[in-house]
């Protein structure tokens, strides 16, 4: 690990301006990403600023029904909430699918969300990696590239975003709220947060220098049954090979979102009107265009069979 | 010294600067930090008693305790989050000391397999532990016994697993919900059935 300062910001506009003042800084939360990336020289900040004290940590009931998630409410917290278990059950079980019961007490709302990908060769110092040293070259896509993307992808990069949680928000339609250095705030689609490889797979979110997550906004809840599907090589403590986050309704019609098989969470809002004409005919549809790899094209067959596997679920629920 | 770009743009950015900076950091730190290492202190409570560290930013929790501390109890396996080894309670909750800097832990309780029991007076999960044989080298011990501890915890809080059939419902403590719960333990000798036979008497006896 190269050396730093560590300085604790008291609110998140502080945080943001700190962080703006002094060159190569990162925001800390949980830190179970970033330091498992400094430690290997792949993320080398020299000023960090933890924002764990800046008040984000409560879950509050938003004027529309909804509900606002602090950037700091860690993932244990979240998947435990009495009102997230009730209506947004999709994201609970997608959060308990993840990581570990000790990674999950220290991990972050946003955190999450900006976690890096798994893709083996990003964490080999030694390989081409467009993402972590860009025009370097690629070594995953000629490489050992089971685990990784096949929608959406570039002839830069066929990462993927390692997220459950994402999948989940997603599906959920959540905002991102934000305060950036000069104090201005805003709210993104989950939607638009994270970015296609493209030719520049180091730019990985459309979020600004600096600008700081400070909260997750759920709408109203919409009901239906909520099942989150992850497979993986080992029944937990894996990253998924893929996943369906689905919310669906007892007429049939619902959303889909996918997790292991793209640089973002997937979602192909104009697919779902096909979903009560079954697996093939939405899985044609969310995945068109996708371009997989010899190794990992099983992820096309997998995807469906998994729908299968969840529409058929939903409709033992209805 | 070379005058960095990076120098520069401190300096540059400082000047232009709406809140001010901590005085610690000096555009002198800022210039040391290509090169040298960056001291903090931090008081921790280590298994009930407050703890005065000077150290290097960069230590980790898990090498605060083994390095500074000499608490040599928790190992240090992966150094990645992958494996538990380092598993310690902090403020009630378990969490992998690995991924944790020291500095993060101001005012932080801590504790260690070495504050859980003693020789002469084990917790009830170490006995537990011993009476089924949890263990071959012993090496991912410490954090095995440190998270079922807390594992216990988390089911009377009625905190959900992905184990759970219900999200409503509070979780039971059975065999399952253990297995699921103990999966960022791993063991490289395969104990985990008498694992799981220990922690399952442990749980019976609390009950
Ligand atoms: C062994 C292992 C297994 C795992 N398995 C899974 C899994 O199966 N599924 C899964 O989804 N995840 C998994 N994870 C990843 C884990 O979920 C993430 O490491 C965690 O969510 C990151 O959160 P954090 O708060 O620790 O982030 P940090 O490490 O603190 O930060 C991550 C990034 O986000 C930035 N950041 C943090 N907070 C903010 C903010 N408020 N605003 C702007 N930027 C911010 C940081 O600067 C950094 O770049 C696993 C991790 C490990 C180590
Ligand atoms: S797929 Fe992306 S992250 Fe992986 S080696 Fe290629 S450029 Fe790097
Ligand atoms: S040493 Fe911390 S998880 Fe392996
Ligand atoms: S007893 Fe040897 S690693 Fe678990």
């Amino acid at each position: 690990m190269r050396p730093f300062t560590y300085l604790r910001a008291k609110s998140p506009a502080e945080a943001a301006a700190l962080a703006a003042q002094v060159s190569d800084s990162r925001f800390i939360a949980g830190g179970t990403n970033l330091l498992d990336l400094m430690k290997l020289d792949i993320e080398t900040p020299t000023h960090l600023i933890d924002v764990n004290g800046v008040g984000l940590d409560r879950i509050e009931a938003t004027p529309e029904g909804g509900l606002r998630i602090g950037a700091l409410v860690r993932n244990t917290d979240l998947a435990a909430d009495s009102r997230i278990r009730k209506d947004y059950g999709l994201l609970a079980r997608a959060l308990l699918a993840g990581a570990s019961g000790q990674l999950r007490n220290v991990a972050t709302t946003a955190g999450n969300l900006l976690q890096r990908t798994r893709c083996p060769y990003f964490y080999d110092t030694h390989q081409a990696c467009n993402k972590r040293q860009p025009g370097s070259g690629c070594a995953a896509i000629d490489g050992f590239s089971r685990q990784l993307g096949i929608i959406g992808v570039s002839t830069a990069c066929i990462a993927t975003h390692p997220s459950d949680m994402a999948v989940a928000m997603r599906a959920l339609d959540a905002l991102v709220e934000t305060v950036k250095p000069d104090g201005t705030t805003r709210n993104i689609p989950l939607a638009e947060l994270h970015r296609l490889p493209g030719a520049t797979p180091n730019i990985e979110t459309t979020l600004t220098a600096h600008e700081l997550i400070t909260a997750v906004t759920l709408p109203t809840p919409i009901g239906g049954t909520h099942i989150y599907q992850k497979v993986r090589d080992r029944s937990s403590y894996a990253f998924a090979l893929i996943s369906v986050g689905a919310i669906i309704q007892n007429d049939g019609s619902g959303r889909v979102a996918l997790g292991g098989v793209a640089h973002k969470p997937w979602r192909v809002e104009s697919a779902e009107s096909v979903m009560p004409q079954g697996a093939k005919a939405l899985t044609e549809q969310l995945l068109a265009g996708a371009t997989p790899t010899h190794q990992n094209a099983f992820k096309l067959t997998l995807v469906e069979r998994t729908l299968a596997a969840v529409m058929a679920q939903a409709r033992e629920h209805a | 010294m070379t005058i960095s770009r990076r120098t520069f743009l401190i300096v540059g950015a400082v000047t232009a600067a709406s809140v001010a900076l901590p005085p610690f950091i000096s555009v002198q730190a800022s210039i040391a930090n290509a090169a040298r290492p960056i001291k903090a202190s931090v008081t921790i409570w280590v298994n009930d008693e407050p703890r005065d560290l000077d150290l290097d930013t960069r230590t980790t929790l898990l090498d605060a305790l083994r390095e500074n501390l000499q608490l040599t109890g928790t190992k240090k396996g992966c150094d990645h989050g992958q494996c538990g080894a380092c598993t310690v309670i902090a403020n009630g909750r378990r969490i992998n000391s690995c991924l944790t800097l020291a500095v993060m832990h101001e005012g932080s309780k801590i504790t260690t397999i070495e504050g859980l029991g003693t020789p002469q007076q084990l917790h009830p999960m170490q006995a537990a532990f011993i009476k089924h044989d949890g263990y071959q080298c012993g090496y991912c011990t410490p954090g095995q016994i440190c998270s079922a501890v807390a594992v216990l915890g988390e089911i009377r809080d009625g905190i959900p697993s992905h184990a759970s059939p219900s999200l409503t419902e509070p979780p039971k403590l059975i065999a399952s919900e253990i297995q699921e719960r103990m999966s960022g333990n791993l063991c490289r000798c395969g104990a985990y059935s008498n694992i799981i036979e220990a922690i399952n008497e442990a749980a019976e006896a609390s009950a």
